[in-house]
């Protein structure tokens, strides 16, 4: 009796808490196909080929983890700008343990994931048991990561390790979508080794979001901290395993962004803590938590991208145009939604406090 | 007959200031001092020594903590007030002074004389300050949280203070301009120091002789409490923002008059950072609600000293971040609420089954 009374309830709640994330996602996936197909029509060339959609999966598969790491911890109602910090460590380790003390490169892989669980460890230990505001935690955990990077090693430097190069070089050919250059030679498309694992990444985690008892947990917990403690949801467990989650990708991003750009360097994936926010708000995300999805952040990472690679093939490639278009972009997504919530709320009437302050 | 009463109110001031926010900055303060002390006496000695132009100037390790710390102790005001008034933070600061920086040189270079430096300041602060109201307005109109509104600017700042010289280094030919980021002449104490005593002191008197300060702390505390009250939560939120952004216009033509040039992407970089720090350092909610600025520009100069601490120690300015972090850690674990209870309690029973034992 009690449990399906608490099993009707948690529905319902995660029934209003989804049509809003279905709702921002659905918005997200239309404007990204709007611009592709603006992009194909109006710059034609690139656009048409297969390939300019691979080589931005390409350039962003380290962006598309980071980012799926930052949405389930937004989706708890917590963030955590650390994960650019720990992209930066994990590639400047990676790179002194490979070229320094001849690793391989499964250590390295290992050295990788060790570094972002050891930072969700301590992150989310901090955050969810000393009840330490999330933002100051993370916010040190990015200084301390920084700092460590240039602890490690100041110089930039490409690897040159045999092993680690032949991964990198590694390209997986996908059928059917490659292309004829000017000389008329067919050339395969392709697309890295990182890009599967983020794809994986995602689907993982989109399905344990969607299926699993834990992963309707963090909705639950986002949603409204009180309530989901008296549906009997373990809080802090579930604030805990965000962050280590968060820190876990953290790592693995930062070794799939180490098998892209291939060298160690302290000012490495610079800004990707806003990017991966950006990428997981435009995708329908919400800081006061318990609405989001993967597949959402999925097209948030390309629309990102798409972005910015329009304004460059527009002509407009000096650099601050970048920053100001993807503000731009941030600006009109967030006005959206919230005009969209506020309506919402509007006409459901339903007053139950749950719009408190984040946490 | 003074004497109990005298030890009364010290008793008082004690248990007083015990409870007070401004003892945990007070205590950072007082821990690197000792700090310092140990390692390096010397640390301390102020000098009145001639710079490379023969004009006497006081130099030393305080005196930079105090000039360098200036600008971090101005925005921290206006972060005081943005945190207290919304529960966010504003992460647009370092790009905002960016643009202000920008602003101000921009304006200087076509300037040949030196008249143009009080317009320029004006403009600064009054761009500064619509950038202010364009993250207030969206955080008090369209209701998005704090750090997520300010996130656009972030994003967009530096991009924009590079757009506004055309990412070219201005000349700046004013003799008057390097004196707000250096030194008056015949005054051998930095000008900065001055500056950021003045906002303080402005601030102060402002939340004194106003509402501003209740109203504000009333928004923080409760919003929809203090709408029943009469009070108009948006507005104030948005006068809280629009503060934050002159504050961060006057950091910013300070920070550009010390070199009279600007690196787009480096000038206050990771500033919004200590700024946010400085206030959580203070003691205040980071949840909004209660403040005092006092203990935010005290937790100012605690980073401040912190970094010059770290800087005398040889440490490189790039690694300086990862021992800031440790020491940030250690204050806000020992800070929390749930870690204090914790060790309220183990000091209860230790000294339960002693005074068990002494009364058996």
């Amino acid at each position: 009796m009690m449990s399906g009374d608490r099993k009707k309830r948690s529905s319902r709640l995660l029934f209003r808490n989804l049509s809003d994330t279905n709702l921002l996602t659905a918005i997200t996936v239309a404007v990204f196909i709007l611009m592709y197909l603006f992009a194909m029509i109006v710059l034609q060339r690139g656009y048409l080929k297969p390939q300019t959609f691979f080589n931005m999966l390409n350039e962003n598969a380290a962006l598309l983890i980071l980012s799926c790491g930052m949405t389930l911890v937004m989706i708890t109602g917590g963030i955590d700008i650390s994960v650019g910090g720990v992209t930066a460590l994990v590639s400047m380790s990676c790179a002194v343990y490979l070229d320094y003390h001849s690793g391989s490169v499964a250590g390295a892989a290992l050295l990788a994931i060790g570094i972002g669980l050891a930072f969700g460890l301590v992150q989310g230990f901090l955050i969810a048991f000393l009840d330490i505001q999330p933002f100051i935690v993370t916010l040190a955990g990015m200084f301390f990561a920084r700092g460590m990077t240039t602890i490690v090693n100041v110089k930039t430097f490409n690897v040159q390790h045999a092993g680690f190069l032949r991964l990198k070089e590694t390209r997986i050919i996908v059928p059917f979508c490659g292309s004829y250059n000017k000389a008329g030679v067919y050339i395969d498309a392709y697309i890295e080794t990182g890009v599967l694992i983020a794809l994986l990444v995602t689907i993982l985690l989109f399905l344990m979001l969607k299926r699993t008892r834990t992963g309707r947990d963090f909705y639950a917990v986002g949603g409204n901290r009180q309530s989901a403690l008296m549906l009997g949801v373990n809080v802090r467990r579930t604030v805990f395993l965000s962050y280590l989650i968060c820190g876990l990708l953290a790592g693995i991003g930062g070794f799939v962004y180490f098998m892209h750009v291939g060298s160690g360097s302290a000012s490495h994936a610079a800004g990707a803590e806003m990017n991966a926010i950006a990428s997981s708000i435009i995708g329908g995300t919400m800081l006061t938590g318990g609405v989001g999805n993967m597949i959402g952040t999925f097209f948030g990472v390309l629309s990102l991208a798409l972005i910015q690679s329009i304004v460059s093939s527009f002509g407009l490639d000096q650099a601050w145009w970048t920053g100001i278009t993807v503000a731009a972009m941030l600006c009109l997504f967030l006005i959206v939604q919230s005009v969209i919530v506020a309506r919402r709320k509007r006409g459901s009437k339903q007053q139950n406090g749950s719009a408190g302050k984040g946490a | 007959m003074n004497t109990p009463s005298s030890a009364a109110a010290q008793d008082s001031l004690f248990t007083r200031l015990r409870r007070h926010q401004i003892l945990i900055p007070l205590a950072a303060l007082l821990l690197l001092a000792l700090f310092n002390l140990i390692i390096d006496p010397s640390f301390f000695s102020i000098s009145l020594r001639p710079n490379n132009e023969g004009v006497l100037l006081l130099s030393g390790n305080l005196i930079s903590i105090l000039d360098y710390g200036s600008e971090l102790a101005i925005l921290a005001l206006g972060m005081t007030l943005v945190t207290a008034a919304s529960g966010g933070q504003d992460i647009s600061v370092g790009a905002l002074i960016a643009i202000s920086g920008s602003i101000t040189l921009r304006i200087l270079s076509g300037a040949q004389s030196d008249a143009m430096i009080l317009p320029a300041f004006l403009i600064t602060c009054a761009a500064a300050m619509l950038f202010g109201a364009f993250n207030g307005s969206l955080v008090a109109f369209f209701r998005i949280q704090p750090m997520i509104a300010t996130l656009i600017l972030f994003t967009a700042g530096r991009s924009v203070a590079a757009w506004i010289n055309h990412n070219e280094q201005p000349f700046v030919s004013s003799e008057r301009f390097p004196y707000f980021g250096g030194y008056l002449p015949g005054i051998p104490v930095p000008t900065p120091l001055f500056i950021a005593l003045f906002c303080f002191l402005v601030t102060w008197l402002l939340l004194k002789f106003t509402n501003l300060g209740l109203y504000v702390q009333a928004v923080g505390i409760n919003e929809k409490a203090s709408r029943l009250n009469g009070l108009n939560p948006a507005w104030i939120k948005l006068s809280a923002f629009v503060l934050l952004g002159l504050c961060a216009g006057v950091a910013g033509f300070i920070k550009v008059s010390r070199t009279a040039s600007i690196n787009y992407s480096v000038i206050a970089n990771n500033i919004e950072m200590d700024a946010i720090l400085a206030v959580a350092l203070g003691g205040n909610s980071l949840s909004g609600g209660k403040f005092n600025i006092g203990a935010s520009v005290l937790g100012a100069y605690v980073i401040q000293f912190l970094t010059t601490t770290l800087f005398t120690l040889n440490v490189q300015s790039d690694s300086v971040s990862a021992y800031k972090a440790v020491v940030v850690i250690i204050l806000v674990v020992c800070s929390a609420p749930t870690v204090r209870e914790k060790l309220a309690a183990l000091l209860k029973k230790r000294r339960a089954p002693k005074q068990a034992g002494q009364s058996a």
